[in-house]
């Protein structure tokens, strides 16, 4: 998997795993291959148990489903669209480019599925809070969201170089009654988020559930995100049948712990035809060390109660990752797709900072979509496979490709002005500070809203 | 718990039963703030009073510790630390004391190395096993195997919220002892020790372990002459790893003398 198999090789895997052998779908954990399980400390065993009894009879029960329909529905707002980017496929190859809208979704991103399914969990364990680890902020936000409208305390934790990333989401969560805890070991981004939310919940785990933003971990938090994220794929699947006439030729996806990805995935792994693209971030470039690509360059470990591939030295020790997206910055990935990867169900690749930001400012654009720069990953991830898929073909728009458009870029407006050059030397947006007007409205009174805004971090 | 072989760990417990007191476990980390200086601290905890020493391999992942112990092995590794070293500091503490020294680690380094490959190097330094807490005995069996081909102790951990079912399992799949933690929590010092470890203890008894050491939160001479008067050994880590922090090797050893003295619950009786 170190570098991008050849069409040949690609066209092949897929089917010879899928001539006679069982559904890919539903995969329940522990394991997945030789990947997954419980590596865990003993005092948490009792609380996964305790989620993986609840999660099977909720998935069981009428009720249950209805109440997350209904939510999905009335709250978050799905289904969420399919809309073909026009302008953005001739980009591509002229591969006619389908984007599965997730950042239509309540709250911006396709976290909100699991995070909802996941509260009304917490709620039926008769917990009263939930804490949750973030990296780009979209699940922090999401678990704050879905704290507030369940009436649950919620606590993220957050890498403080992620808190510096994403500014904006720090203040939407606490805003929405979140306290966010910034965590100052380590790199000081998701993986020691994880960390500091283990740490948390193993000394609170009586009345707290902790809410894992991916589909990593112990089990059965792979299986029971991938669960809550199925929507998507089903979604699409149908949306695209219906549009087109036909399944898609591929479909693509980024992968940090890879839960938008197995949401869109699971409904198209037993469609042999349909060709599967996972796309890692590739940070500076897999040569020069500084990436999060773990499945391209990563080899398996443990880290985070799950056996995947990881970024590890040759001790074992974490390596740290890097990428421009901050929610694609963790060294590991979710046990399903290493085993996935092995069996060659799914091509994964890398995709560097600058072909991210190249895609994401196609996108902006081509369509008039500010896609947030982890899906922009994925974005870059279609232009190549679409190029592939139509090279030497007549009629290219016969290719259809789905790209799941994970989250939306507001959060990464910031990132982006800098990135494009776009900031003054004391990194205002250029051209917005000539007016000599006296500034006016909330900046001028000292709100006691903000003041216990900050009280509330302590 | 199987036996097929003298388990070191069982026998400093042993000894210390036999003197009619607890055995005291020290925790230190490998490679804090040296290779060498961790070794001469491992000699100080042994020549003042600790029976078992608990050596840990520095991780950059420790979810099951406090904030002095991260501070502690990231500092260790900073200053150059790498796995292999972990076997001098077992072998040059052996070498100089009759402590059994048990390596904790959690479990991606041992993975890495190779889980047989570990415990060879493991054993032929003077190891007495391994104490993982992040390995269950439901994932460990890679790791059974290759204990009882180098003769190693397992020590796994059992928790105020394990079910009877888990106990019974993980006292039968521990050898040498079984690590009772005490509170529900990561690693670090508190002010009184839960009365949950009382039970996890007896729990731990009942399901038939011979001996059940308790850590977690253990930092006085007061913790350890309450928990001597039920378990049969008793765990200090993050007292010891800020004495030696705040006043080097001789910290340690003084800080060691005090707590063993804890330990003496026949002489308390008397």
């Amino acid at each position: 998997m170190v570098d991008a198999p050849t069409a040949g090789s690609e066209e092949n895997a897929a089917d010879a795993f899928l001539q006679g052998g069982p559904s890919l779908r539903h995969a329940s954990g522990p394991y997945f291959g030789s990947y997954g399980g419980r590596w865990m400390p003993e005092s948490l065993i009792a609380a996964l148990d305790e989620v993986q009894d609840t999660f099977e009879k909720a998935k069981a029960d009428p009720e249950f489903i209805a109440q997350l329909k209904d939510l999905n529905k009335n709250y978050s707002g799905r289904p969420s669209l399919l809309t073909e980017a026009k302008r953005f496929s001739e980009h591509a190859g002229g591969a006619r480019i389908f984007l599965k809208r997730e950042d239509l979704n309540h709250t911006g991103s396709h976290k909100i599925n699991n995070v909802l399914g996941q509260a009304l969990l917490a709620k039926r364990m008769g917990k009263t809070r939930v804490i949750a680890e973030t990296g780009a902020g979209q699940h922090g936000v999401a678990s704050a969201t879905a704290a507030a409208l369940l009436g649950l305390e919620c606590v993220v934790y957050m890498g403080a170089e992620d808190c510096r990333r994403q500014a904006l989401n720090v203040a939407r969560m606490q805003l929405l009654g979140a306290t966010v805890v910034p965590v100052t070991n380590g790199s000081q981004t998701l993986k020691d988020a994880i960390n500091d939310a283990l740490r948390d919940w193993v000394s609170n785990v009586d009345h707290t559930h902790y809410l894992l933003g991916t589909a990593a971990g112990a089990h059965p938090f792979p299986a029971m995100v991938r669960y809550f994220h199925e929507v998507i794929g089903e979604e699409a699947r149908s949306q695209i049948l219906e549009q087109t006439g036909k399944l898609p030729d591929a479909i693509a996806a980024c992968i940090g712990g890879g839960s938008n990805a197995i949401g869109l995935f699971h409904a198209f792994l037993d469609d042999a035809s349909v060709k599967i693209y996972g796309f890692e971030a590739g940070g500076e470039g897999v040569e020069t060390g500084r990436h999060a690509a773990a499945i391209s360059l990563g080899r398996p470990g443990v880290l985070h109660g799950a056996r995947s591939y990881l970024m590890q030295d040759e001790d074992g020790q974490t390596i740290e990752s890097h990428s421009i997206s901050a929610g694609l910055d963790y060294p590991s990935v979710g046990p399903e797709h290493s085993y996935l990867a092995d069996i060659g169900r799914v091509t994964y690749e890398a995709v560097t900072d600058t072909e991210a930001m190249d895609a994401f400012s196609l996108l902006c654009r081509t369509e008039g979509i500010i896609p947030a720069i982890e899906s922009s990953h994925a974005l870059a991830g279609a232009i190549k496979i679409g190029k592939r898929l139509t090279e030497g073909k007549d009629t290219p728009s016969d290719v259809t490709v789905i790209v799941n458009l994970s989250g939306r870029g507001d959060k990464d407006v910031e990132t982006a002005a800098a990135w494009f050059n776009m900031l003054d030397e004391e990194g205002h947006v250029k051209g917005t500070t000539l007016s000599t007007r006296k500034p006016k409205g909330p900046t001028e009174r000292t709100s006691e809203a903000a003041v216990d805004v900050n009280e509330d971090q302590n | 718990m199987t036996e097929e072989f003298a388990s070191k760990s069982a026998v400093a417990i042993d000894r210390a039963k036999a003197e009619g007191r607890a055995a005291l476990v020290g925790y230190l980390p490998a490679g804090y703030p040296t290779v060498q200086e961790s070794i001469e601290a491992g000699i100080a905890l042994a020549r003042n009073g600790a029976d078992l020493i608990e050596i840990g391999i520095p991780y950059s992942d420790p979810v099951m510790d406090g904030p002095v112990i991260q501070a502690a092995t990231t500092e260790a590794i900073s200053n150059g630390f790498r796995v292999a070293n972990v076997f001098d500091v077992v072998a040059g503490i052996t070498a100089a004391t009759d402590a059994a020294v048990l390596v904790m680690t959690y479990w991606n380094p041992v993975m890495r190395m190779g889980v047989d490959e570990f415990a060879r190097r493991l054993a032929e330094a003077g190891g007495a096993g391994l104490i993982t807490p992040d390995l269950v005995p439901d994932e460990a069996h890679e790791w059974f195997e290759a204990s009882d081909k180098y003769g190693l102790d397992r020590v796994f951990l059992v928790a105020p919220s394990s079910t009877p079912e888990r106990l019974d399992m993980t006292v039968k799949a521990s050898r040498g002892f079984v690590y009772a933690v005490s509170i529900m929590g990561v690693t670090g010092t508190r002010t009184s020790v839960s009365s949950s470890a009382q039970d996890v203890v007896a729990r731990a008894h009942a399901a038939g372990a011979e001996r059940v050491c308790v850590g977690l939160g253990v930092s006085n001479p007061d913790h350890v002459r309450e928990i001597a008067a039920y378990a049969d050994g008793v765990i200090v880590g993050t007292a010891l790893v800020a004495a030696l922090r705040d006043g080097g090797v001789d910290a340690v050893g003084q800080l060691t003398k005090n707590l063993s003295a804890g330990l003496g619950r026949a002489a308390a009786e008397a």
